[in-house]
């Protein structure tokens, strides 16, 4: 399959629909993690609609490029991506977290189709990355790979294992993006162990650092093409985003890392995002 | 046992690796700063482009296998069984073992025969972690032969699996003709008064204790558990019956080793009277292998004490 390429403002409105998915599933599981999905909406959104080369039908395609969670609490937001994306029916967005169902808590590859590697234990992500990403290049093969990783998560040692490999072995097909919302589960990552200045660790890594607003779609687009264009050395895409962004009151409280909203805030943020549960869940349950 | 070949079980897993090389292009080895003492430097000097050094940063590596995996690679990756076992045991078990992933661990200087580096290089805890993770395979070859048979049957297995080889030259007790089926227990000597289930360097004690029981008229039944997971069961079944007492031997922790897959299975299906040779739940120490195998209670004498108690309880029940 072709990379589909969406317009901006056709990403946008996917953005949206995956802000919706989000807390229909939230509110559905009573279960799950609100902020980061939410900050992460948009750049996802760019990914599996602009970016990313992948056949939903045919998820071990062996031409596609390789992307995943080093995150794996976001997978609300996964999950949505993948279902919007077509890897498998809305409705199964409807059994997040419960027992039966194929959308784990935490993403595992052998029950979710399009998962490609099991994540959920912190700092794992950029390491099976850079696997991936020296596989294809022994092959010459063109696919690129994509690690989402989180701002919280950098506090890992093994990420700095993994970003002096992807920089020792010149890894220009691996490009990593950065959740910067600045907030994880005890409080603002600052006060938590602070990782500032971020960017200035990756360039002493030698990387090849892109630092945007994570949720203006335009600049997201850029920043891939950006990264695809760069030869020579891995890039990292640091997209400064708003954990909990489109429901003002999640925006920016840590409190919102790891909870789902009661279902009258659940209906309160729906509403936020121009639609109803009843709307929504509707959608979900006959897609 | 005079004039004895010894050989490295590790220059079987070395060898190995340069044969699938040639055979598979999707073979790749990964190394965390110990190329020699893996022995997989063979395997790097043959296929340059196919060699990955990962510096020292075993977490990192055991999840590049992992990536490498994705994108139908074969991975095989080397480092100390102490590092492969518990440094990276979070990657084994989230990106390696619930992901299924076709990554091939080779765990180096197992047991306490590693000698004078001590305890912090004695790995002598990888049966009980790799047996307790899900969708993990492993082997633990006798010798050098039966080495560098199990490194080639781990690559037609799909999904993880680990492999575990000593540090010093140990008696070769098969040869290049000895079958090897991966999960199937090989009989290395046949006998009804007990049965000496061991794994390792240790198959190689029992033989000797088994020709010493002999001697006394005690015929011992000697297995070789290369494969602790699948454990054969139908095999230890068949010797609870038929031989009424087991012993098992191990260079490894007593708790969560092969004794305890044994007695689980002995146990449940055949109760029998059991005994264990095995490091008794302690750290290891610096010495000469030969010493340190004789201080930690694992030579054929002392599997021939713990024989000498089973088959007591044994004749006490009759």
């Amino acid at each position: 399959m072709p990379r589909l390429f969406y317009p901006v403002d056709k990403l946008k409105e996917k953005a949206l629909f995956i802000r919706r998915d989000i807390i229909t599933m939230l509110i559905q599981a009573q279960s799950g993690h609100s902020g980061g999905p939410l900050s992460c909406a948009d750049f996802c959104a760019a990914l599996a609609f602009y970016e990313a080369n992948y056949d939903p039908m045919n998820p071990a395609w062996p031409e596609r490029d390789i992307w995943f969670f080093s995150i794996g609490h976001v997978t609300p937001v996964h999950y949505s991506m993948l279902a919007e994306a077509g890897f498998f029916p809305l409705r199964d967005l409807m059994n997040f977290r419960q027992f039966g169902g194929h959308c784990q808590g935490h993403p595992s590859k052998l029950d979710t189709p399009g998962v490609e590697v099991s994540s959920g234990s912190l700092g794992q992500g950029l390491s099976v990355a850079v696997g991936a990403a020296l596989g294809s290049r022994m092959d010459r093969h063109q696919r690129r790979i994509y690690c989402i990783m989180g701002d919280g998560e950098q506090q890992e040692g093994s990420i700095w294992e993994a970003a002096m490999a992807a920089a020792h072995y010149k890894l220009d097909n691996l490009c990593a993006i950065v959740d910067f919302n600045k907030a994880q589960i005890d409080g603002f990552v600052e006060n938590v162990m602070g990782i500032e200045p971020l960017a200035d660790k990756y360039r002493a890594f030698n990387w090849y650092v892109v630092e945007i607003d994570g949720h203006d779609m335009d600049s997201i687009v850029e920043a891939f093409e950006r990264a695809r264009a760069l030869k020579g050395r891995p890039t990292v895409i640091l997209a400064h985003t708003i954990m909990g962004k489109g429901v003002s009151f999640m925006e920016d409280k840590p409190e919102w890392h790891g909870k789902p909203p009661s279902p009258e805030q659940g209906r309160q943020a729906l509403q936020e995002l121009g639609t109803t549960w009843e709307e929504w869940s509707a959608r979900l349950d006959n897609g | 046992m005079s004039g004895r070949e010894y050989r490295l079980t590790r220059e079987g897993w070395g060898r190995a690796l340069v044969k699938l090389g040639h055979e598979n292009p999707n073979v790749v080895v990964l190394v965390g700063d110990l190329a020699s003492s893996t022995m997989v430097d063979l395997f790097a000097r043959e296929f340059p482009e196919r060699f990955i050094e990962c510096g020292i940063a075993e977490q990192n590596m055991a999840t590049i296998a992992a990536g490498l995996s994705l994108v139908g690679k074969i991975p095989f990756f080397a480092t100390y069984g102490a590092f492969a076992s518990c440094r990276a045991a979070d990657q084994l078990r989230v990106a390696i073992c619930y992901s299924n992933l076709n990554v091939k661990i080779g765990g180096a200087h197992g047991g306490i025969s590693v000698g004078p580096d001590g305890a912090t290089h004695q790995a002598m805890e990888e049966i009980a972690i790799m047996r307790s993770l899900p969708n993990m395979k492993m082997i633990i070859p006798a010798d050098y032969y039966e080495t560098f048979k199990a490194t080639g049957a781990a690559a037609e297995i799909s999904g993880p699996v680990y492999i575990r080889f000593g540090r010093e030259k140990v008696p070769v007790v098969t040869d290049e003709n000895t079958p090897f089926i991966f999960g199937k227990a090989n009989i290395m000597r046949d006998g009804g008064d007990v049965a000496i289930i061991a794994c390792g360097v240790m198959v190689h004690e029992a033989l000797a204790a088994a020709e010493d029981l002999a001697r006394s008229g005690i015929e011992a039944r000697v297995i070789n558990m290369h494969t602790l997971k699948p454990l054969d069961e139908d095999c230890i079944i068949k010797a609870a019956r038929e031989c009424g007492a087991i012993v098992t031997a191990e260079e490894h922790q007593i708790y969560g080793g092969l004794g305890s897959a044994v007695a689980q299975v002995v146990a449940r299906e055949y109760p029998v009277p059991m005994d264990y040779v095995a490091v008794m739940d302690r750290f290891g120490e610096s010495g000469k292998p030969d010493e340190l195998l004789t201080a930690f209670g694992l030579r054929s004498g002392d599997i021939i004490r713990k024989v000498g108690g089973v088959i007591n309880m044994k004749s006490g029940r009759d």
